[in-house]
């Protein structure tokens, strides 16, 4: 990953920042610059909580640049407590046990290495929560 | 607005082409193409294309193909919208041609993926998604449309195996399109059978990584008289848009982008779903299939696969599909696919689908998506007898 991209979007993969519209509420998440509801321009950033549910599952066998020594690995679409939808690797979970609706929270792990002088990218994943509820 | 008219149609047989190059390629859809209508005259060139970029380090494709083509010096611009990059040229040059300022507009979709590793290929197709949000955190193309998948038979109630007529639909089609990549007839026992690339999407469910180029020659109705065997109409070409990552859309199992350009296309032609006599959908991969039919008005939100399942979609069907095979089986060669969709639905208008001919087609409608349906363009073409 490039490093600015990398310092771009550092908050949102570290802390899931993500924005709340001032004028409609809505919870966003990636963040938007112009809420996607109401279309306003008056948002501010907000930590999620990191927790919600799985809404969707699949395994990766092949990923993209970065990824392929990772494969096999576990992609989900988690619904978040707060209403958004997120695109997130799955970790520290039996690949039989994951099911739709399974609660998960969300943890920083290495994502990627992109090679020898390359940066190491952390970001979220999800895992099922060490304490219940 | 003037009224546009297709005259001529041109493929390449999709494949493996690893003895002939991008320009080739297209330059041999252009050309036949032009052959087919009986002439050489074209006043644009509007080139669909995803790829070339990363997998031959070539982008500048209007100028690289007219020249090939034999139309050097002629306006020529390249469009890309993903997987939707050939409809999308298809919908730039009905514009040209339906605005008046060009007489002559040639649609060339092209892609070249087969001279790189599939690696590189995987990671080509993910540029469709959200760089930011999807694919660097992990996801391929193919994930993405697993996840729709697997969320469609929780919500549904359907199970992989229902999937499967689509398949053998689209596969038993293929054996009569001598374009096509994949002639063979598939069972739906062997469907069942087939090995995961992101559960539940199986070998079978995907379309191939292939090679290919389809034309269409456009113009208006003075230049179409005398052109072209059979000219068809134009009734509709329209583009509609969604969030470009999955995970922000309000409801990931309705792909709104080809709600938005279907009802917009019924309207600007005056018709209903039911007066469509054939449907080219974008089955790359079998989950799409059925949130087209579902999108376009064909079937009730999660009765797609039933309708699949119903005989519907067969040649002598209610609304035949994938009538020469679809991306599943003819290949998705991915930003010429939009083109070779519509210059398959002009092969039935005019009469010319062979063993697959549908009878009495009159209304055909071809669906383009550009990756998880962040793009759809929705072409309805009517035969002018
Ligand atoms: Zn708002």
């Amino acid at each position: 990953m490039e490093v600015p991209r990398h310092w771009r979007t550092q908050s949102a993969r570290y802390a899931l920042e993500g924005t709340v519209c001032q004028r409609c509420g809505e919870t966003s998440f990636p963040p938007r610059d112009l809420c996607s509801r109401c279309g306003s321009g008056e948002v501010i950033a907000k930590r999620l909580s990191g927790r919600g549910e799985i809404y969707s599952y699949s395994t990766v066998f092949q990923g993209p640049n970065g990824f392929a020594e990772y494969a096999p690995y576990l992609v989900a679409l988690v619904r978040l407590a707060e209403g958004p939808l997120v695109a997130a690797q799955l970790t520290d979970v039996d690949p039989d046990a994951v099911q739709i609706g399974m609660p998960v929270e969300m943890v920083t792990r290495r994502l990627r290495e992109d090679g020898p002088k390359g940066i190491v990218v952390y970001g979220y994943k999800f895992r099922p929560p060490l304490v219940a509820g | 607005m003037s009224e546009v008219f297709a005259v001529g149609i041109g493929q390449t047989e999709v494949g493996e082409h690893w003895d002939r190059s991008l320009r080739q390629l297209g330059a041999a859809a252009a050309r036949a193409a032009l052959a087919d209508a009986g002439t050489d005259r074209v006043d644009a060139l509007y080139v669909g294309n995803m790829l070339a970029g990363d997998l031959s380090g070539q982008h500048h494709l209007g100028p690289l193909i007219a020249e090939h083509a034999g139309l050097l010096g002629i306006e020529a611009v390249a469009v890309e919208a993903a997987c939707g990059s050939g409809g999308a040229a298809f919908r730039t040059a009905f514009l040209a041609v339906a605005s008046g300022h060009v007489e002559a507009a040639l649609v060339v979709g092209v892609e070249k993926m087969t001279d790189r590793p599939g690696k590189e290929v995987t990671q080509g197709l993910v540029t469709a998604a959200d760089a930011d949000f999807e694919s660097q955190i992990g996801l391929s193309f193919v994930a993405i449309n697993a996840l729709l998948m697997r969320r469609y038979l929780l919500e549904h109630r359907v199970s992989r195996d229902d999937f499967a007529p689509f398949i053998v639909n689209a596969h038993a089609n293929a054996v009569h399109n001598p374009m096509a990549m994949y002639r063979f007839a598939v069972s739906a026992a062997e469907f069942s059978r087939q090995a995961m690339v992101a559960d539940p999407i199986s070998v079978l469910d995907s379309s191939p990584v292939c090679d290919g180029a389809a034309a269409v020659l456009l113009c208006s109705r003075d230049r179409a008289r005398g052109l072209g065997r059979n000219a068809a109409r134009v009734r509709a070409c329209t583009v509609g848009t969604d969030t470009i990552a999955l995970h922000d859309r309000r409801d990931p199992l309705e792909l709104a982008a080809a709600v938005r350009s279907s009802r917009r296309a019924y309207e600007l032609a005056g018709i209903q779903p039911r007066d469509i006599d054939l449907f080219e959908a974008h089955d790359a991969f079998s989950i799409m299939t059925a949130l087209s039919l579902e999108a376009a008005g064909f079937a009730e939100r999660g009765r797609g696969v039933a309708f699949g399942a119903s005989g519907a979609i067969a040649i002598d069907g209610d609304l035949p599909l994938s009538t020469m095979g679809g991306l599943k089986a003819r290949g998705h060669p991915v930003g010429a696919t939009g083109v070779y969709q519509i210059a398959e639905v002009l092969l039935q208008l005019r009469g010319e689908a062979g063993q697959n001919q549908v009878k009495n087609a009159t209304l055909g409608m071809a669906q383009n998506i550009g990756g998880s349906g962040a793009t759809v363009v929705t072409t309805v073409l009517e035969a002018v007898r």
